[in-house]
């Protein structure tokens, strides 16, 4: 089987390209796929960190591309999940040291790997961003509720439109529900009113995601986590599952009318 | 071969090679450059190359393959000049120069607007997203939004078949009488001709509206009535 490529990506900075990226793979490997991750972020690696993988490098993406190493010398297996793996970023070398066709050629050769390879775009519209979806076959982009994170994705939309990569699906991360309901945040209809592209996956904000970065442990291994379940689902609507999506605003539930009347919420 | 009808002629540059490729059918015209490559493998391996495609439009695809293949051949690509924009703007979301040191003679564009007076209008059936800038000197209609960080810039009147918010300038060179009209109007900011409104208080129930500049010489808007 040939694999499906994915690149996430998001144009501003900061709005949890990697931390997506960690959970869908951890959750797309726990439903049985082989999957293998490229940080694509040259210079300013992370997704091995929040993968709780750093320890385990030695060879990079610039390594393969460079004839230094074979592929399969520089895919990290994953300590958790048997058919996860990893190809880390070099950290002493810069965007320049990987060109678009490197890119496609990489992605060419897992094709026969795996069955999804996700790419972690680094934020900007420069090199990196085009070295990282030169090969996508689909596109996610990640935005938070912010006005400036959502003009940004819309630069990234109209970019990726220009290249003919068709239209991209957006994740909207960290949506704060009671926040939106005192109107103090973008709310995701207003989002999607904006950008108009396919939502694929709402993950409201948690603390634990925080937590879970730092440990090295995605948030979607935690069957009880909230946003865990968020990744989860996005990674099953990616195989083609149609899942409804989270009830995350509880106004409706009987408890919470009677706090809202009772004047403690 | 006389000089005329060489479809590829190479010429050495400070830093690189230039390559100019003649007029004729693209797909011929790629496959002779990487024959002349292919036969003097020893000269171009580590090259790094400008290419000068002339009046040739070219699409994503069409360059991304042709970097590919000249890759693979162990050729860098660095630049592509072209006389189309539209070549001109593949190159550059491919991240390639199109300009070398010595830039070819810019060649102003003109619309021929001038021949039909008033009657020119660029027609845009999208949406514009951030960052894209529409100037035209004639009118403009867009069929879709204009979303934050989006401008359009017209010598006439701007047509909005959608929300503005993003930047509309009408009357660009200096006409007062231009107007701006769309379904919703609640822009980051209106200018007609030397005017600037960045105040238009958003409607709480958007509709058609219409801005031009009010006997006062302010920039306003009213609601658009039918009839």
């Amino acid at each position: 089987m040939s694999a499906k490529i994915v690149t996430i990506t998001s144009g501003k900075g900061g709005v949890g390209k990697t931390t997506a990226v960690a959970n869908i793979a951890v959750a797309l490997a726990s439903l049985g796929a082989r999957v293998c991750c490229i940080d694509g972020d040259i210079g300013l690696r992370n997704l091995d960190v929040v993968m709780g993988l750093e320890n385990r490098i030695v060879y990079d993406i610039v390594d393969v591309i460079e004839g230094r190493c074979r592929l399969r010398q520089a895919m990290i297996r994953d300590k958790r999940l048997p058919e996860l793996y990893l190809i880390p970023a070099a950290q002493t070398r810069d965007k320049s040291a990987v060109s678009p066709s490197d890119m496609v050629r990489l992605g060419d050769e897992l094709r026969n790997e795996v069955d999804w390879v996700l790419i972690d775009s680094p934020a900007g519209i420069e090199r990196g961003f085009r070295n990282s979806i030169a090969a996508a076959d689909q596109v996610l982009v990640i935005t938070n509720p912010e006005v400036s994170a959502v003009r940004d994705a819309d630069r990234v939309i109209g970019l990726l439109e220009a290249e003919e990569k068709g239209s991209p699906s957006l994740i909207l991360n960290r949506l704060n529900p009671s926040m939106v309901r005192n109107h103090d945040m973008l709310s995701a209809e207003d989002v999607l009113d904006l950008l108009a592209i396919r939502l694929i996956g709402v993950v409201p904000e948690d603390e634990n995601v925080i937590v879970g970065t730092n440990r090295g442990t995605p948030i979607a291994l935690e069957p009880k986590s909230i946003a865990g379940q968020a990744f989860r689902n996005i990674a099953r609507r990616m195989c083609g599952e149609d899942v409804p999506f989270l009830e995350l605003d509880n106004k409706g539930s009987l408890w919470a009318r009677i706090q809202r009347m009772t004047g403690r919420k | 071969m006389d000089e005329q009808t060489v479809p590829v002629q190479i010429k050495g540059l400070r830093d690189g090679l230039l390559i100019t490729i003649g007029n004729g059918e693209w797909a011929a015209l790629e496959a002779a450059l990487l024959e002349q490559i292919h036969a003097r493998q020893s000269f171009f391996r580590g090259a790094r190359i400008a290419l000068d495609v002339g009046s040739h439009i070219l699409r994503v695809n069409e360059l991304v393959a042709l970097r590919d293949r000249l890759s693979d051949r162990g050729v860098s690509l660095w630049a592509v000049l072209s006389e189309s924009p539209t070549t001109e703007k593949t190159a550059q979301l491919l991240g390639l120069a199109t300009r070398i040191s010595k830039p070819r003679p810019e060649e102003t564009r003109k619309f021929a607007v001038d021949d039909l007076g008033n009657a020119t209008a660029l027609f845009v059936n999208k949406t514009l997203r951030s960052g894209t800038r529409i100037e035209f000197p004639g009118h403009v209609v867009v069929v879709g939004d204009i979303n934050p960080g989006a401008e359009v810039v017209a010598g006439g009147n701007v047509i909005v078949w959608g929300r503005v918010r993003g930047m509309v300038h009408a009357g660009a060179k200096g006409d007062s009488s231009a107007y701006i009209c769309a379904l919703d109007l609640s822009p980051a900011q209106l200018r007609i001709a030397e005017e600037v409104s960045a105040i238009l208080t958003p409607l709480k129930s958007p509709r058609p509206e219409i801005a031009s500049i009010n006997q006062d010489g302010k920039l306003q808007s009213s609601p658009w009535e039918p009839g």
